[in-house]
């Protein structure tokens, strides 16, 4: 599902990152583990497509996101990719079911209406629709912000530090969803932390 | 659904948006009110001078002379004889001469002795009754048979000069005979006798004045005594000229032969205009001065937000949005504001001319349409909002356009 080549991404002339060559199929999870500094967050956004490697390739679907065009890309992103951060943005004026609506409009014109409800109700959160996103707690952020990333049904779910701000439980509640919903949808889930509670929950992990 | 977000966002930092909103209101009341006011105040103006090439009064301001003939707007320059004006009403480069006679009004509105040409010059109708004939008969303007509820047959007490609250004359009561058709210009208003009438009346006066002090004759300008016609007096009379090389001469000959004046409608209206029209332009500026600050406190709302604001952008761009979906949602959130403001000008502005048009009418018996739209003026102060509201989020705009996701969100 996702696969890359000889990745190389050049800050500057002294800072420069090698990555090791990477592969994750549907319905697998892979940690990618390492300091802070070694290029974690990077990796994830080469990956995510948000930044462009200096040289190296990836592969996702088969299809070799770095040749993309800026447009194409914003394209791609939103249909294949999903994005869980550290901490969940918001568009904070519109409500949890529009912010997650507006993700599958940007991609496909459409508003997944039911699916968003689906997804809240999945999440333990359809009371929480018509709530603005400032209104919940970190954990029920984070959760909103995995509906959000699944609701195009991306063929590659990538979480930077989902877990770093959460408590032992909300943690676990993740975890578990992130597991569960990357099986579901047969996405490709890689997850970038250094939280020990997630190494010992998800075993396959690259360390950088 | 961009222009959902605009709208949402636009409405999640209130103060803000009201500011801004504020501001445009402001404006676009100030300058759609100009437009309007200056449009109709011109029009009204030239309608009533169709048809007078040249006023004959007594000498003063030749201003003053017009806005009182014409307008009714004023005090009268004073008279003049009429024997001495029939030579030039009977001069042969004249096609029709109006006489006019200011005398008394009744509940404000001024009783004018004159002839059936100055219903014809404004297209009145006798809509209901008859034409004055006898002393003391009148024809009521539209306007004043509909606000003092005159009906045909009616009498009343007039008072003297042009004050509501004159000494009334209770000797020679007045009798509706007719009531005009409405036209929009000022016949509207008057109330129209024969000029005997006003002569009649007057007589009376005359003879109640040496009892009291002269302050009559200051007012009426009278320095002979009344026993022939042509001794009468009378106040201006509109001319149009069959030949118009009248148009060119009488001025001066009436100036430098007699001691009356001629004086020109179209020349002295101009002269109004040019006058308080330097006034409309500095409210014009103003109001583009104030324009010109909403465009800054849109600028300063959107640039200060954008820094809190380049998450849920970066955000939009991860999941699927381009660069140019978020150029145009910030472009739209300007333009949004300034919509809403010139709605909101718009209204407001008409609400003042309503205002105005409400005074205008109490006093100089003018109103003023609140309800006309100014197609390519109002076109155009739009098309200006706009262009503010796009210069305004251009350089936000701009950011987010240009803004790195990646660093943005490994910032966060």
């Amino acid at each position: 599902m996702i696969q890359t080549k000889n990745l190389l991404f050049q800050y500057n002339e002294k800072t420069q990152f090698k990555f090791p060559d990477l592969q994750c199929n549907a319905g697998e999870t892979l940690l990618i583990t390492g300091m802070s500094g070694t290029g974690k967050t990077t990796l994830l956004h080469l990956l995510g497509g948000l930044l462009q490697p200096t040289s190296g390739e990836i592969f996702i679907n088969e299809k070799n996101i770095c040749t993309l065009s800026s447009k194409k890309l914003d394209h791609f992103r939103g249909q294949n990719i999903g994005l869980i951060l550290q901490k969940a943005h918001f568009i904070s004026a519109l409500t949890v079911a529009e912010n997650i609506e507006l993700a599958s409009w940007l991609t496909n014109k459409t508003k997944k209406k039911e699916k968003t409800k689906e997804l809240l109700s999945f999440l333990g959160l359809e009371s929480f629709a018509s709530k603005l996103p400032n209104q919940l707690s970190v954990g029920q952020q984070q959760r909103v912000s995995i509906a959000r990333a699944l609701i195009n049904e991306p063929k590659l779910l990538l979480a930077d530090e989902p877990t770093s701000s959460l408590d032992d439980v909300n943690t676990k509640i993740v975890g578990d969803l992130l597991a569960e919903l990357s099986q579901k949808y047969k996405a490709a889930l890689i997850i970038v932390t250094h939280d020990q509670r997630l190494k010992e929950r998800f075993k396959n992990a690259v360390a950088l | 659904m961009i222009g959902k977000i605009a709208w949402k966002n636009m409405w999640f930092k209130p103060l803000n948006t009201v500011l801004s909103i504020v501001l445009l209101t402001a404006s676009v009341a100030i300058i759609s009110l100009l437009i309007l006011l200056q449009k109709q105040f011109e029009k009204q103006f030239s309608s009533n001078i169709e048809g007078v090439d040249l006023v004959i009064g007594a000498k003063g301001s030749p201003l003053q002379l017009i806005l009182s003939s014409v307008y009714q707007m004023d005090a009268p320059t004073g008279n003049i004889n009429y024997g001495k004006a029939k030579v030039w009403m009977k001069h042969p480069f004249v096609k029709t001469a109006i006489p006019l006679a200011f005398g008394d009004n009744y509940r404000g509105f001024k009783i004018v002795g004159t002839t059936e040409d100055y219903l014809k010059k404004y297209d009145a109708k006798i809509e209901s009754g008859t034409l004055f004939v006898k002393n003391f008969e009148v024809v009521v303007g539209s306007e004043v048979a509909q606000k003092l509820n005159l009906k045909l047959g009616d009498t009343f007490l007039s008072s003297h000069g042009d004050a509501e609250a004159g000494e009334v004359h209770e000797e020679h009561p007045y009798v509706v005979k007719g009531i005009a058709s409405a036209t929009g210009k000022v016949i509207d208003n008057l109330i129209l006798s024969n000029i005997e009438s006003v002569w009649a009346m007057h007589h009376h006066e005359e003879e109640a004045a040496t009892t009291e002090e002269h302050h009559h004759e200051e007012v009426h300008n009278h320095d002979e005594v009344h026993n022939h016609d042509e001794d009468h007096e009378i106040t201006a009379v509109l001319i149009k000229f069959k030949n118009k090389m009248g148009f060119v001469l009488w001025p001066r000959l009436i100036a430098q032969n007699t001691d009356m004046q001629a004086a020109s409608p179209a020349i002295e209206i101009n002269r109004l205009f040019s006058l308080f029209g330097i006034g409309l332009v500095a409210l014009q500026y103003l109001a583009y001065g104030i324009m010109l600050i909403s465009g800054i406190s849109i600028f300063i709302a959107l640039y200060n937000t954008l820094k809190e604001r380049k998450y849920e952008f970066a955000l939009m761009r991860v999941s699927g949005a381009s660069r140019l979906q978020l150029l145009l949602l910030v472009l739209f959130e300007s333009i949004l504001l300034c919509i809403v403001g010139f709605i909101f000008g718009t209204l407001i502005g008409r609400l003042g001319l309503y205002y105005i048009s409400t005074s205008t009418e109490a006093d100089y018996k003018m109103s003023f349409n609140p309800f006309e739209i100014a197609f390519k003026e109002e076109g155009i102060l739009f098309l200006i909002t706009i262009f503010v509201g796009i210069i305004a989020a251009l350089l936000p705009a701009l950011k987010a356009y240009r803004l790195n996701i990646s660093k943005t969100l490994s910032h966060a």
